[in-house]
């Protein structure tokens, strides 16, 4: 008998260097990000309007403001089309059209981000110039880019949360008469609401940290948006914007914004992660 | 609505099913009369469950499905091109093998039949809920626990709650689909004392694996076997002087 115990080390060791590169990232992030944290002050930072990395003055609001106007105008826009997709391949599409959509509507996610942000600059940024006004490079167009980007993501969670609905639900609701829309919106968006919700997070941790596609479309410009069509500038954008120049504090600075990131992100996916564990507990 | 003819509630007229190629149920005609529990007993996969689900067409989905033959309520065929399914349902009403209760409370179960067929004044839901709860005998213990999700309720107390829930869309015929064989005997009891009470004034026709569930409830008994029908009469008479001799063999344990 051959000894299989290398083979099972060497898988976990494998194993082990991922988790342990998360941590490294996490403890990276955190000894370079806090000491500026500190020495601005919390509130200072995340709350200060001005940011002059050369006069010293680090303050994230505008591009804090900037990340969540971009995330939720892109949540308002992809969550009802992604809910929407998922209905109909779960619940409309005869089967072997859903086995055909499915995999393709999947593929959008692996299109680089890059080609994202290049076919917003060609056609949506023109667009949104020529027919709604402003420089075109704006809020609406970076959440537009977002929408598609994330449409895979909540797409494909509901989805399995809906085909993970039991079929003895939707029988028992159309044995009472009721019509298909009513089973769907009665019956089965509520039985899978904790994975739809999963979903939707997972979906908003995406848009918070996607980089290229929405720093090509977005303008950039330094300041709070008051209108979807203002230039924005996020906190990715401007982390990937400046990290090439900067030096010392400035650096640090940019760290800290990651790290801000870092916690919001982790702190979404964590509660998807608890919400599709707790509907895996309810089965049954 | 007023009975078919000779008091018969629903009918079917020769009628076959196929899945594809295959064939499900061959030319069975069978009566299911007004206010009386009609038991479809007969070995695994004889049909019996197909032949259930054809009176109020929860077939009609399944792949490959096709129809031969009628099925009429009071008179009138259910497969005619037109029939409103919603209204149908309405009519003929089913409780599944394994309870299947809704992932709502014990009063959005209930008073969902009513909410999808328009009713939304909460004083005429919570009337309705508390009828049908009181019907199935359920009302003393869920008064209290109304907002419970139906799921958490041990299965005996689910199938009353799937029961209920069909009673307030006051149905005329239920069609119960093995609805014991999740149950405990003690919820087996209590669900066929209420079977007894129920046919005063419903049709009820219940398809069951247990031949003595049948000889205590029902008045008269069909027999299939193989998606053919071998013998339909009254309970008394086909468990007492079967006149096929593969009824006696089946009620007598020596088939299936």
């Amino acid at each position: 008998m051959r000894d299989e115990r290398p083979v099972e080390m060497l898988l976990g060791l494998v194993a082990l260097s991922t988790t342990t590169a998360l941590v490294l990232i996490a403890v990276f992030i955190f000894i370079e990000g806090v000491p500026v944290i500190a020495r601005v002050g919390p509130a200072q930072f995340l709350l200060g309007r001005r940011w002059a990395p050369d006069a010293g003055s680090f303050g994230i609001f505008n591009m804090l403001a900037g990340t969540v106007w971009v995330t939720v105008g892109a949540l308002c826009l992809g969550v009802p089309l992604g809910l929407a997709c998922a209905i109909f391949l779960s619940e409309v599409a005869p089967r072997p059209l859903a086995r055909m959509l499915k995999p393709a509507l999947e593929l959008l996610a692996a299109i680089p981000s890059v080609v994202y942000g290049f076919m917003g600059v060609v056609v949506l940024v023109p667009l949104v110039r020529t027919t709604l006004g402003g420089p075109g490079f704006s809020v609406l167009a970076a959440s537009a880019v977002l929408a598609v980007m994330i449409l895979p993501t909540i797409t494909s969670i509901t989805y399995d949360s809906l085909r993970a609905v039991p079929d003895s639900y939707r029988e028992g609701s159309l044995a009472l008469g009721a019509g298909r829309w009513q089973t769907i919106a009665m019956v089965l968006m509520p039985a899978a609401r904790p994975g739809i919700l999963a979903g939707v997070i997972l979906g908003t941790g995406r848009a918070l940290g996607e980089t290229m596609a929405v720093l090509m479309v977005a303008g950039n410009a330094l300041r709070a948006p008051t209108s979807p069509l203002d230039p924005v500038r996020t906190l990715t954008a401007n982390i990937a914007l400046e990290m090439g120049y900067a030096q010392g504090e400035h650096r640090q600075a940019l760290l800290a914004t990651g790290l801000v990131l870092f916690v919001v992100i982790m702190a979404a996916n964590s509660v998807a992660l608890a919400l599709s564990s707790r509907r895996a507990g309810e089965g049954g | 609505m007023t009975a078919g003819a000779g008091g018969h509630k629903l009918r079917t007229v020769n009628l076959s099913v196929f899945y594809h190629r295959t064939q499900a149920l061959h030319g069975i005609s069978a009566a299911f009369g007004e206010r009386l529990i009609t038991a479809i007993i007969g070995p695994s996969g004889c049909g019996k469950t197909t032949l259930l689900r054809c009176l109020n067409r929860m077939n009609d989905h399944l792949p490959g499905f096709r129809l031969t033959g009628e099925v009429l309520l009071d008179g009138q065929s259910i497969y005619r091109p037109g029939t409103d399914l919603r209204r149908l349902r309405t009519v003929v009403g089913m409780v599944f093998q394994r309870p299947n209760p809704f992932p709502l409370s014990v009063f959005a179960n209930v008073a969902y039949g009513p909410r999808v067929h328009g009713v939304s004044d909460r004083m005429e839901l919570w009337a309705t809920v508390e009828r049908a709860l009181r019907e199935v005998g359920l009302w003393e213990e869920m008064r209290r626990r109304l907002d419970r999700p139906a799921p958490d309720l041990p299965l005996g107390q689910q199938q009353l709650v799937c029961l209920a829930r069909l009673l307030a869309v006051r149905p005329e015929v239920i069609l119960l689909d093995e609805p014991c064989s999740a149950l405990d005997p003690l919820a087996t009891l209590r669900i066929e004392d209420l079977m007894r009470r129920l046919k005063c004034r419903y049709t009820v026709i219940i398809v069951t694996h247990s031949m003595r569930q049948a000889a205590r409830v029902s008045d008269r008994t069909i027999f299939m076997l193989d998606g053919r029908l071998i013998e339909e009469g009254p309970t008394a008479a086909i468990f007492t002087s079967p006149r096929d001799r593969r009824t006696e063999d089946y009620i007598t344990g020596k088939l299936g």
